[in-house]
């Protein structure tokens, strides 16, 4: 196996180091594992492998030329990385987006969630052991990447929100292939509850694994779908409305999805994978209902670029993305880089449940865990 | 538009409230306020306290049943070199009222030293971790304050403004010559090359 032991206690207890370079632990993150047998009695993590110091890279280049590296925050969800960073610019700048700006970044967000939450899921039920969900999602991910890359160009670090707007306009052929693929992964998803979501052994491994109570949930800044996993109704969209969300939200019948226990307890590592499963499904009503307000907004009208951008003074952009409410936090001080820029993110808060949340598990059931909080390195260490 | 701006002048009236009953219940340890509301670059509220009272005013922040602000969304530092000040920011909302707030509190650049918030938050202890990593600033009471990303033999805190890298780590270098100038230097070479032939270059 690829834990190697690097050192062995008096007594039955070792010290396994689980990482860097582990393909269960969603890239490059260390645990060191201290177990008897399969039974652990702590996982620490340790991170820092992915560090690329964005943070840094924001006060060395300009607001606009900071664009591509947000990227990078979150490879896996680019684009509501993108969006972030436009609107804590904009807010700080006080520019206006044109609505058609808002129901892109609405649509583009809504399908980088979509193919961010097919690695999640598929990911999920390999790292439990089932491999043919893997290559279904990833399938669908591929479609979605390739609607991505007709508008942006881009199939992984997805780049198409800009300071003001977005940066190209959508075909009306585009639209057309994007409610076709509305259409067909409504399918899929029932396909997927078939093969995965209601799949006993699934259901048997991952009911009851690892409970986490809204309190718990809360205290540790849990965010996005691990929060609501656990029963806490907060969803970004809805309750702090942003980009024309408080508009499309009400006409599909919103209601945010919460872990409700259905197969064991409130919060536990199913209820976490059934959210996901459910945000697929309104991903592709919201993706609809803004390909359809979006007619009636004149085309072309995509972005007020501002002059020239040299904003003074703070503000925060909270967006809700893939891995939750990703947080970020800039400051001008008149100049064309940004003084400060900080990114609060989703995984990084799930990290800080893992070493509490590993005592008494399985050696294998510490996986299923981290695949159930969705984390992604680059997100942790940016 | 309008109801959005009725949004604005409730978050900053309710600003005003908090801060006034903050005042009330810890005398001395606020220092100024600002409610928000005032345009681009200045929309958020927040309240600036005095350093040795930052843990008893998060806590109150965080315990008060008309208020409960019970998510640490944030804390960061901004290094403000010029006013000599390590500005320490700890973003909260609160999810029973749907409220945000920045509090914020300035230690001196010499000695930058603060009380730990992770008794309060469980995600505090990571988030000073990383903040001590970086900025260096020392969360007193922190129940294992080590560095969070860089190696544990790191020398220095890389986003102080004034941080200069060390040319190597460990014996390896910290930075590598521009491809740019090496693709120069190589096109250079091969004019002088051609000249000295007495052809032309290419």
């Amino acid at each position: 196996m690829s834990e190697i032991v690097i050192a062995t206690d008096a007594g039955d207890e070792m010290t396994l180091s689980m990482g860097p370079q582990h393909p269960s632990t969603h890239g490059v993150i260390r645990f060191l594992v201290r177990t008897d047998g399969e039974l652990m009695t702590e996982a620490i993590p340790d991170v820092g492998y992915l560090h690329r110091a964005i943070e840094h890279i924001a006060e060395k280049c300009t607001y606009e030329g900071f664009m591509p590296y947000t990227d990078r925050v979150d490879y896996v969800a680019a684009m509501t990385a993108n969006h972030v960073w436009a609107e804590a610019v904009e807010r700080l700048a006080g520019l206006a987006v044109p609505p058609r700006a808002h129901l892109l970044r609405v649509v583009s967000d809504e399908l980088s969630r979509i193919s961010s939450h097919c690695i999640a899921i598929g990911a999920m039920a390999m790292d439990i052991g089932a491999v043919t969900p893997f290559p279904y999602c990833l399938r669908e991910r591929e479609y979605v990447n390739d609607l991505i890359e007709e508008l942006c160009g881009a199939r992984l670090t997805y780049n198409y929100h800009r300071i003001g707007g977005v940066g190209w306009d959508m075909t009306p052929a585009w639209r057309d292939k994007a409610l076709a693929f509305c259409d067909h992964f409504e399918g899929v998803t029932a396909e997927l509850d078939r093969l995965v979501t209601y799949n006993p052994i699934f259901v048997k491994r991952l009911a009851g694994l690892a409970p986490v109570s809204a309190e718990e949930a809360i205290a540790h800044g849990l965010v996005g779908p691990n929060l609501r996993g656990s029963g806490v109704a907060f969803d970004l969209r809805a309750d702090r409305a942003y980009s024309l969300y408080d508009r499309i939200l009400p006409r599909i019948g919103w209601r945010t999805p919460v872990g409700r226990g259905e197969v064991g307890v409130v919060g536990d590592a199913w209820d976490r994978y059934w959210v996901r499963v459910e945000e697929w499904r309104w991903s592709v009503r919201i993706i609809r209902e803004a390909l359809d307000q979006i007619e009636q907004t004149p085309r072309g009208e995509i972005s007020n670029p501002p002059k020239k951008l040299r904003p003074k003074g703070e503000a925060t952009a909270r967006v809700e993305a893939a891995r939750g409410d990703l947080h970020c936090y800039v400051v001008g001080d008149g100049g064309a880089n940004a003084y400060r820029a900080r990114f609060r993110t989703g995984s990084f808060d799930a990290m800080t449940l893992v070493q509490e949340k590993s005592r008494g598990l399985m050696v294998a059931d510490l996986v299923a865990l981290i695949a159930s909080l969705d984390v992604v390195a680059p997100e942790i260490d940016r | 538009m309008d109801e959005k701006t009725g949004e604005e002048a409730r978050a900053t009236a309710d600003a005003k409230l908090i801060f006034e009953w903050l005042g009330a219940r810890l005398p001395g340890a606020v220092l100024e306020t600002f409610a928000g509301g005032g345009g681009a670059g200045a929309q958020d509220a927040f309240v600036k306290v005095a350093p040795p009272a930052i843990v008893d005013i998060l806590a109150a922040l965080r315990d008060e049943p008309r208020l409960r602000f019970d998510f640490l969304q944030n804390l960061t530092v901004v290094d403000w070199p010029k006013r000599g000040v390590f500005e320490c920011v700890y973003h909260l909302f609160s999810y029973p009222f749907r409220r945000e707030l920045a509090v914020k509190t300035e230690l001196p650049r010499e000695r930058p030293r603060v009380a730990s918030a992770a008794a309060l938050w469980k995600n505090a202890g990571w988030l000073e971790r990383e903040q001590y990593d970086l900025f260096g600033v020392v969360f007193e009471g922190h129940p294992d304050l080590r560095r969070l990303l860089l190696p544990d033999d790191w020398v220095g805190h890389p986003m102080r403004k004034d941080y200069v890298e060390a040319a190597a780590y460990r014996g390896m270098p910290t930075s590598r010559p521009s491809p740019l100038d090496l693709l120069r230097e190589h096109d250079r070479a091969a004019r002088d090359a051609a000249a000295a032939r007495g052809g032309k270059a290419g």
